[in-house]
């Protein structure tokens, strides 16, 4: 492997950026793709695009017969969840077994307690502040559950801004319309807001906290496997 | 060296990078391809350098010793080489692994 492109490789995978590494197996000749790089006259474009998602490794064989092999290097999937209530206690360990690195933030000191939550997971500030040691990415997923425009508003408007992989909020249809004149206002355009997963999770008719948990963190699942459109 | 372990000590392809910024000769090994149970999942990582020393892992320890011999001759010719290892019965002069799945190795120089 050529120094510099483990170096670009390293640089890459230090700053939570995926990219990947494509090698010829039989002449060594390696190539690589960067997560922001335009994928659009790429041989290899739909396999890359499917690689990033999945976040797997593998050999592929070209048209005309080369063995290439992928090093697919993705960063952990993290869900930052905006609100110490009830549907987060369900929610994080339930989104810590499907293998999410998660970080609960809430400024009201009432909610988010060690009582309620591992420490390991708490952060008890705004998110205005919180979020500067967890800073948002493609690799993470958003979730605001307090319905507090006073808690929840930035962090949704910096989650489309650093294009999470999902955007979720929770609140009634009502809420959410006022919502999305306050995100306006604050500059956020009408694509950007159609990101915003509201009402919140899959439509299973979940009632209890937990079983809205089990609808939030399907339709976060659903974003990171089959893509944006969900296809 | 003894450093206490950390993400950055248990992370193959960034001590890759340092042992050659080091000055250490460096090549390094990826599992390519499985079949049937094996050790470890496609696109784990050993590195080793001139002195046989390495870190990280292709199998369960059962085919780390072929894989430095064989990066060590990698480091000698400069070319990359693809390794093959399966059951132990299957060629004689082959190690194998135990589990009873078959591993493809990719072993490269980095320079």
């Amino acid at each position: 492997m050529d120094f510099k492109l483990l170096q670009e490789l390293n640089e890459e995978r230090a700053n939570r950026r995926a990219a990947i590494l494509i090698t010829d197996t039989a002449s060594g000749k390696q190539r690589l793709v960067r997560h922001a790089d335009s994928l659009s006259g790429d041989p290899l474009a739909d396999e890359l695009a499917k690689r990033f998602r999945s976040g797997k490794s593998g050999m592929v064989e070209t048209e005309d017969g080369r063995e290439l092999f992928l090093t697919v290097s993705v960063p952990p999937r993290r869900l930052v969840i905006i609100g110490a209530v009830h549907i987060s206690q369900a929610l994080v360990p339930m989104a810590e077994i499907a293998g999410f690195d998660v970080t609960v933030i809430d400024p009201r000191t009432a909610f988010a307690t060690p009582d309620r939550f591992p420490e390991r997971f708490l952060k008890a500030d705004w998110p205005e502040d919180a979020l500067k040691d967890v800073p948002l990415d493609a690799f993470t997923a958003l979730v605001a559950v307090t319905h507090d425009p006073k808690i929840d508003d930035f962090p949704l408007k910096t989650a489309l801004e650093a294009g999470c992989f999902y955007v979720g909020a929770l609140g009634s249809r009502k809420t959410h319309g006022k919502r999305l004149d306050r995100l306006k206002e604050a500059g956020v355009s009408d694509e950007a807001l159609s990101r915003i997963d509201a009402p919140i999770g899959l439509d299973i008719g979940a009632a209890s906290p937990a079983e809205i948990a089990v609808a939030v963190l399907g339709s976060v699942i659903k974003a990171l496997r089959k893509g944006p459109e969900g296809g | 060296m003894a450093e206490t372990v950390s993400r950055d000590t248990l992370d193959p392809l960034k001590i890759a990078e340092d042992w050659t910024k080091a000055g250490r000769k460096v090549a390094l090994a990826t599992v390519v391809e499985t079949w049937g149970s094996a050790p470890r999942p496609v696109g784990s990582h050993l590195v080793i350098d001139q002195e046989g020393d390495f870190e990280g892992s292709v199998s369960g320890g059962c085919v780390e010793g072929a894989v430095v011999a064989e990066a060590l001759e990698v480091l000698e010719t400069g070319k990359p080489t693809m390794l093959e290892f399966g059951v132990a019965d299957e060629t004689a002069w082959r190690v194998g692994l135990s589990c009873g799945g078959r591993i493809r190795v990719f072993v490269e120089p980095v320079a």
